[in-house]
């Protein structure tokens, strides 16, 4: 914004502006025509036994997994499912998964440690389904609990990041020892349309948003979100599936051969640590905000009446400006 | 020309800092009285949202907490700016509140036993979590696993803050990563949701309690209706969102009233604290050392060294077991 508006200032031409190039990258991320987890494996894997059902209620197309062959490992590949048409797409749901689909996720995971697979997750995903049938089924409980599960997994877990990597319906299964992500890709915290609107109160900000949240993969690695950012074939992933599938093969195939080697006690710690410690804060060395400045009916309030203050928190009772909660 | 008179007519009759107008049932209430029946409406009791301190005060043995790292501060690692910047809504958060990020931990104790806890201020930038947040979250965690003392939190809080980008997002993976380790290492875990606990608070620590209360009517859901709207084109209906509808459907223990918190909290916690060596309670044995099934009791008998075996043993496998 600030680059666009000097750059009118000082006559110099922009090639692409900035709000634009970002837009740009989130469409090229959710293109209908991207590989997505079965389109890839089935490049990627010499063989495939797709499994269903959570074992709980039902089997949740937009979420699928199952055990795979590539290059002669065996691996538990478990993914998200957009369709590449409205009619697919229908019967994917939109690629929105209800609880179902982490409910069966999780109990796949469960089977890959059994089995000693290392686990293989491609993320693509604009968020859980929002909606009464998967807040009735406790999708929060389903994205906690596949979260808590990936924290502790005794095998080694790559997550590709293929196109959107959206909200907590992404990070349920996101929590890799490596993550890595497609070029093209974006990883965001919210959608930019809901950040837009809660943020700007107008979803036509979406543009902005997608800047402001830092969402391309690139972006990702620097911030350290991302480790590996896979480059993309042509003018994208959806141009030559088969290289897209031959590259992240190559990068997953590489990572699965060191995480291998590392024990499983070791491997797990690293991961727990890799993920508690992201978040950058500081240590004030400055007092804490002084509570608000009492108005003049307080401080005679406080003369008037001998109400005893409350031993360590008497600076407290400002904290709420009264009457003004609930508007 | 009308004459100005040299007094200022009332213009409230109800000053702000006097009284405040119950959005329940509309009844004006005395700020004071209110803060007597611990901000719940004494006429509906609609549960007032109350900052962390206050309800600090309210849980625990007066005078007996000690907060820690109060000076943990929030930066802001993407340069964000919305309509205003990102550390402009910090400042004046922490003006408006008092903390330098939206929760208080540290070490209390109820009924004379400390606890860990850590408490949401939905004051500050509607209680969300950033990376502060889900440090302080993870070392409440962190300490109730070190010194093997009950974790408690109390979540008011809209989710992840969008300010912070991933770095938020991630802090569900790093919350969940340390309340696991509590949990499996049996030490007991009490999430409280008190109005609203939404979004990416909800779908972690809120939702993973060994017990999960909530405040009445408090507002507790996934996606806000400006997400749902903008994806699916659907609100939720009417009564979807609510501690009552998350208790129908399995995810809420209990609905607790304000007034009732503490007790039901110590309640629990004397039923989760494992007696201390010195304590004698009666054994489970008689739970334990029989075989938990015929199965268990073939395979102890045939795999002598099998874990499926009772003994003491099988407590520790169902303890294991029942957090995956």
């Amino acid at each position: 914004m600030v680059d666009r508006l000097l750059s009118r200032v000082h006559g110099e031409p922009h090639p692409v502006d900035p709000v634009d190039a970002v837009w740009a990258h989130v469409q090229q991320a959710r293109n209908l025509k991207r590989p997505h987890t079965l389109e890839l494996i089935k490049f990627m894997a010499d063989d495939f036994v797709e499994l269903h059902g959570d074992r709980l209620c039902a089997d949740d197309t937009a979420i699928v997994g199952g055990l795979a062959r590539i290059g002669g490992r065996r691996v538990m590949v478990i993914g998200f499912q957009k369709g590449q048409d409205t009619e697919e797409n229908i019967r994917r749901n939109f690629g929105l998964p209800h609880p179902e689909g982490y409910r069966k996720a999780m109990r796949l995971m469960d089977m890959a440690e059994r089995y000693a697979m290392p686990l293989l997750t491609f993320v693509d995903v604009q968020g859980a389904f929002p909606g009464a049938a998967s807040e009735e089924r406790g999708i929060a409980e389903a994205i906690a609990r596949s979260v808590a599960v990936m924290t502790r997994l005794r095998t080694p877990i790559v997550v590709v990041i293929t196109g959107e990597g959206g909200s907590g319906g992404a990070i349920a299964l996101a929590v890799g020892d490596v993550v890595a992500a497609l070029e093209n890709s974006i990883y965001s915290v919210i959608s930019p349309e809901g950040c837009a609107a809660i943020l700007w109160r107008s979803g036509e900000q979406s543009h902005m948003a997608a800047m402001a949240m830092k969402v391309t993969a690139g972006e990702q690695q620097e911030l350290g979100i991302v480790d590996i950012v896979i480059p993309e074939p042509g003018e994208g992933a959806h141009t030559d599936p088969a290289e897209t599938a031959r590259r992240i093969k190559e990068v997953v195939m590489e990572r699965f051969d060191v995480l291998g080697r590392l024990p499983l006690d070791d491997l797990v710690e690293a991961r727990f640590k890799k993920f508690r410690d992201i978040g950058p804060y500081i240590v004030a060395d400055r007092p804490a905000a002084p509570p608000p400045h009492p108005g003049i009916t307080d401080r005679l309030r406080g003369l008037l009446s001998n109400m005893p203050s409350l031993p360590s928190m008497s600076g407290t009772r400002h904290d709420v400006p009264p009457g003004r909660e609930e508007v | 020309m009308p004459v100005r008179l040299p007094f200022r007519p009332r213009r409230d009759a109800y000053p702000p800092d006097l009284w405040t107008k119950c959005p329940g049932c509309g009844e004006m209430l005395f700020n004071k009285q209110l803060d007597k029946t611990l901000r719940v409406c004494p006429h509906c009791s609609h549960h007032f949202r109350i900052s962390a301190r206050m309800r600090i005060e309210q849980l625990v043995d007066s005078g007996s907490f000690v907060e820690r790292d109060a000076d943990l501060t929030p930066v802001d690692p993407l340069g964000f700016m919305d309509l205003k910047p990102y550390p402009d809504r910090l400042m004046a958060a922490q003006l408006q509140t008092g903390l330098r990020d939206s929760t208080v931990w540290g070490i209390g104790t109820m009924g004379g036993k400390p606890v860990s806890m850590c408490v949401f201020d939905f004051f500050f930038m509607g209680g969300s979590m950033g990376s502060v947040t889900g440090e302080k979250v993870a070392r409440a965690g962190e300490a109730a696993l070190a010194e093997r003392i009950p974790l408690l939190i109390v979540s008011s809080s809209g989710g992840a803050r969008m300010q912070e980008g991933t770095y938020s997002l991630m802090q569900l993976a790093k919350t969940m990563g340390v309340v696991e380790r509590v949990k499996a290492a049996r030490v007991p875990f009490i999430s409280v949701m008190a109005d609203p606990t939404t979004g990416g608070t909800f779908a972690s620590f809120a939702v993973a309690g060994d017990v999960n209360l909530a405040e009445p009517k408090a507002t507790i859901r996934f996606a806000g209706d400006r997400v749902s709207s903008g994806t699916i084109g659907e609100e939720l209906p009417e009564g979807y969102n609510t501690a009552e509808f998350q208790l129908n459907h399995g995810f809420v223990d209990r609905i607790v009233p304000r007034p009732k918190l503490r007790d039901e909290i110590i309640t629990l916690l004397g039923f989760l604290i494992a007696p201390s060596n010195g304590q004698t309670e009666p054994p489970a044995a008689s739970l334990t050392s029989r075989p938990r099934s015929f199965l268990n009791a073939l395979t102890g008998a045939l795999i002598p060294d099998g874990n499926g075996n009772g003994n003491g043993n099988g407590e520790q496998t169902r303890g294991e077991t029942s957090n995956g």
